[in-house]
């Protein structure tokens, strides 16, 4: 249910790509780099009879956040399912390599900002598109390996599914909402290889409880839960920089041991109200049912902070 | 897919000072559209790459209905079309010719 007090405001998941990026940013700074109007688009669709979109689905430029600058990439789930392809990838991954080059210049970013709202490899461009996720994996570390925090926000149509599940997973911070969602094989994808009794791709609140916004933030998937508004989104990203952890051996040794913690406490449980059962969090079955207020209270006194990712 | 390119001629020439605007999203039942103010001529060139097929008609309708409403001589305008009605793709062109005259 939307809470009330943001039941008027723009959301995150209604809105498209440019409208999440006029949100985010101070108004009027962005600076939009290859827009529609240098018609950069896919080389490969017009083979498949597919029509193009001028920017290939994915938003890449400069602005700013509170003041300060910031680099900021957005991918339109709604245009082929938010895909990583051969233009969409190579824009990323320019932007996140000019970011790395700048750092400690004039010309650098306090942090990145990554819209992400993706299936993953757009299918019609496959080896493109694993190349492009795999450069942009890189060039994720290099930035972060150059002192600039790079903040995923997750919580559009398409989640952050496959490749954009993994380049979420190297951020620094993740931000995410109740809609969000995080995995790497999706639930069709699950279904369609190990069957319905696996995994059943239809069944709405088994795909949340599992890859859900509520869900990855309680288990440590994403660092920060916002309400489902642009300006939450805005807010929290504007102070997620101030919480990242550089990326060391030592964040890199502490996540690991975080993962196989987990992994030896919860790795037999079937559900995640299992999960919660064994955390002892109170109404393990009714995550899902709290309202965003109770679900953020829930979150402060249970929550598992951790700084290593 | 398919692709045709309308010709026609605009009363007056666009008003508005912006050289290029853009709106909308290829998204299911969407379209995009970029327009390009290209010199002072009454001349209006449409083109459209759309997924259905067999609409030319009614594509040509709704551009007449558009230029009629606007008058966006000297524009080349460009679309991608995942398949919008009618209703949407004149939304789409009365926010395209806004766009480009609200700078002006």
């Amino acid at each position: 249910m939307i809470p009330e007090n943001i039941m008027n405001e723009p959301s995150w998941y209604e809105s498209s790509a440019r409208a999440r990026i006029n949100g985010l940013l101070d108004a009027g700074s962005f600076s939009e780099i290859l827009g529609p109007q240098d018609k950069i688009m896919s080389p490969h669709l017009a083979l498949f009879d597919l029509p193009p979109a001028f920017d290939d689905g994915m938003i890449i430029g400069r602005g700013l956040i509170d003041g300060r600058p910031v680099a900021v990439a957005a991918q339109e789930g709604q245009f082929m399912g938010g895909t990583f392809a051969e233009v969409s990838g190579a824009k990323l991954v320019g932007l996140l390599r000019s970011v790395a080059s700048a750092a400690g210049t004039s010309q650098a970013v306090s942090t990145v900002v990554l819209l992400l709202d993706t299936g993953g490899v757009r299918l019609q461009e496959a080896n493109a598109g694993e190349m492009a996720v795999s450069e942009t994996i890189r060039a994720v570390l290099d930035v972060r390996r150059a002192g600039v925090p790079v903040v995923a926000l997750i919580g559009g149509r398409a989640g952050a599914f496959g490749g954009g599940g993994l380049v979420t997973a190297c951020c620094s911070h993740i931000v995410i909402s109740e809609q969000g969602r995080i995995s790497v094989s999706g639930p069709e994808v699950i279904e369609t290889n190990k069957g319905v009794e696996e995994f059943d791709s239809h069944d709405r609140a088994l795909v949340w409880r599992i890859t859900g916004g509520r869900s990855r933030v309680l288990l440590g998937g994403a660092d920060s839960y916002v309400k489902g508004d642009i300006s939450s989104f805005r807010q929290t990203a504007a102070q997620a920089r101030n919480s990242a952890p550089s990326l060391s051996l030592e964040t890199l040794e502490r996540e690991q041991e975080r993962l196989e913690q987990r992994l030896s406490s919860y790795g037999d449980c079937r559900d995640t109200p299992e999960i919660w059962t064994l955390a002892g969090l109170p109404t393990p079955d009714k995550i899902a049912d709290l309202t965003e207020d109770e679900f953020i209270s829930l979150l402060a006194k249970g929550g598992r902070r951790h700084d290593a990712r | 897919m398919e692709k045709f390119t309308i010709h026609t001629q605009a009363k007056a020439v666009l008003r508005g000072k912006s050289s290029n605007a853009f709106t909308g999203v290829v998204a299911s039942g969407n379209l995009e559209i970029l327009f390009e103010r290209k010199d002072n001529s009454l001349d209006v060139t449409v083109e459209v790459m759309t997924a259905s097929h067999g609409y030319q008609a009614v594509w040509e309708a709704v551009i007449k209905d558009f230029v009629d409403r606007t008058s966006p001589g000297g524009v080349h305008i460009a679309i991608h079309d995942n398949g919008a009605r009618p209703d949407t793709v004149l939304l789409r062109l009365m926010q395209g010719a806004r766009l480009m005259g609200a700078q002006s």
